[in-house]
């Protein structure tokens, strides 16, 4: 009786540990971002300026076969002349482990707002795009896309 | 040595805007994975982007992880003067990969 | 009476054709053959596509320059393949004739990189190897496969088709039973293709990377969480060997874009 006792709090204390040592390395890696991690890359980036929704079209495919890698494609209705031109745009997401995506820096010897390239999303999500005007004008746009899942997960 | 694809035209009218691809072979180890034991695989990516042309950063990109492998890029410049294109891109540590394209202007 | 007038009906139903071995595995029939590549959606279709963008030719690029040099040797592949490799992947795996060996493509390199040009071989999933078959299996683009099936190979070929027809794992599937009897149907999101690997050594979205034959096959065989067989695997080559002649002349496609 007193060895099972005994036993008994060597596991708890065990568990107890293991427990505390699983946190600590579960703690930086974040399967979900929380919603206030993306106002706060918002306001890193921009500051307490409005967005207004316009002047942007993100295109993401409506399914994403694989997470690991969907077309992205950004363009901003501006000219581009040296007096009105794009000066950054910034992706953000609400779902993956860290809010910024990327951030395109363009000019006007670029000549068009445009940019593709692909990005990782870990899930079902609607991406932001926040371009910022050489006025300091911020404007927005979304999309949402589909991510699903193979067949036979091997990781 | 990562291997570097750069669609560049060959030529441009003076002040045509053009369309520029670059693609980098990069593992972009988010730091989000873990190895068959259970271990995080250490993030390690390319951080930075740069194109420069005629004395200028025409474009420039700044990734997080969730840029994806191998990542590749679309932009556009405006075609001013014949010459070289830069391409550079900068990793985490600071270790550099650049390419040049050049272009005539007629 | 009646109990075994209606087992005689159920046997008649099931044994439908005289002559026919009525048990024997459904074979894909020739007119349904389909490349992986028609299992994708639009936007991996395009990638795969693309000749500029299409990751897989990163390898490719890289591939063409060892081709010409390999800085250890003095005899690069170029020196003897003067003319290129064009259709020589569709012939793979075959047999070496001197060893009797069935060679997939990446044995042939490496039986080339240690007879002829004096070098050691080199690891599957390596940088190098992944270049060079993307390489060569990319001369063969758009050529139809035809392996060898007769003489040295039936035994191999033979062995591939048990190992395709086995059900295996703690699933407790066959290849056969996914790829051949139900092709196109969803599994989660995924619909599930024929499963012929003339996409390969082919860029998967999972991996992040190009990867071979081999590696998808122990993919496949975890995937059914069953034990993989080491890379280069005797049984794994005979396995691309009954892929390939299952294909009926599917044209390659390396490298392809694959989920």
């Amino acid at each position: 009786m007193k060895t099972n006792r005994h036993l008994h709090l060597d596991r708890r204390q065990l568990l107890a540990s293991a427990g505390g040592a699983i946190a600590i390395t579960a703690t930086p890696l974040k399967a979900f971002a929380a919603q206030e991690d993306l106002e706060r890359a918002r306001t890193d980036l921009f500051g307490n300026r409005v967005i207004q929704d316009g002047r942007v079209t993100l295109k993401l495919p409506p399914i994403a076969e694989n997470g690991f890698s969907v077309p992205l494609d950004i363009s901003v209705d501006s000219p581009m002349t040296p007096d009105d031109y794009v000066q950054r745009v910034a992706i953000l997401s609400p779902r993956n482990p860290l809010p910024l995506i990327g951030v395109f820096h363009l000019s006007p010897h670029a000549g068009l707002a445009r940019v593709s390239t692909r990005i990782r999303m870990s899930g079902t999500q609607e991406i932001e795009a926040v371009a910022e005007m050489n006025d300091g004008s911020l404007w927005a746009g979304r999309m949402e896309t589909v991510v699903t899942l193979a067949a036979c997960v091997v990781l | 040595m990562a291997s570097i694809r750069l669609a560049v035209p060959d030529t441009a009218r003076p002040d045509e805007v053009i369309e520029i691809k670059a693609l980098i072979q990069h593992d972009m180890e988010s730091g989000f994975r873990r190895g068959s034991r259970g271990e995080v695989i250490p993030r390690d990516i390319i951080t930075r982007f740069e194109c420069r042309y005629a004395g200028n950063t025409v474009f420039a990109a700044d990734f997080q992880p969730a840029i994806a492998a191998n990542p590749i890029l679309t932009f556009y410049l405006r075609a001013t003067v014949s010459g070289p294109i830069a391409f550079e891109w900068t990793d985490q540590n600071g270790n550099q990969w650049s390419d040049q394209a050049s272009i005539e202007v007629t | 009476m009646i109990r075994v007038a209606s087992v005689a009906v159920c046997l008649g139903l099931i044994g439908c054709q005289p002559g026919t071995n009525a048990l024997a595995p459904a074979e894909l029939p020739g007119s349904e053959i389909r490349s992986g590549y028609t299992f994708l959606t639009p936007d991996t279709q395009a990638l795969q596509d693309d000749a500029f963008g299409n990751p897989g030719l990163l390898w490719v690029d890289r591939g063409a320059d060892l081709f010409q040099s390999v800085a250890e040797s003095e005899t690069a592949c170029a020196a003897c393949h003067t003319d290129g490799l064009s259709g020589v992947a569709a012939t793979y795996p075959k047999t070496d004739p001197q060893s009797g060996l069935l060679l997939n493509l990446e044995g042939r390199i490496n039986q080339c990189r240690t007879e002829h040009q004096g070098l050691t071989p080199l690891a599957y999933e390596s940088e190098a190897l992944l270049a060079l078959t993307a390489y060569i299996a990319n001369q063969s683009h758009g050529q139809p496969s035809q392996v060898e099936i007769t003489g040295p190979a039936v035994a191999a070929y033979e062995k591939g088709r048990d190992y395709f027809l086995t059900r295996r794992g703690q699933f407790n599937l066959s290849c056969q039973q996914c790829h051949t009897e139900n092709w196109g149907k969803q599994l989660r999101g995924d619909t599930i293709s024929q499963g012929h690997g003339n996409g390969f050594p082919a860029y998967r979205l999972e991996w992040q990377s190009l990867g071979s034959l081999q590696r998808r096959l122990r993919d496949c065989d975890t995937g059914v969480r069953a034990e993989p067989l080491p890379f280069g695997d005797e049984t794994y080559i005979a396995l691309e060997l009954y892929l390939s002649a299952r294909s009926q002349g599917l044209e390659l496609e390396s490298p392809a874009v694959r989920r």
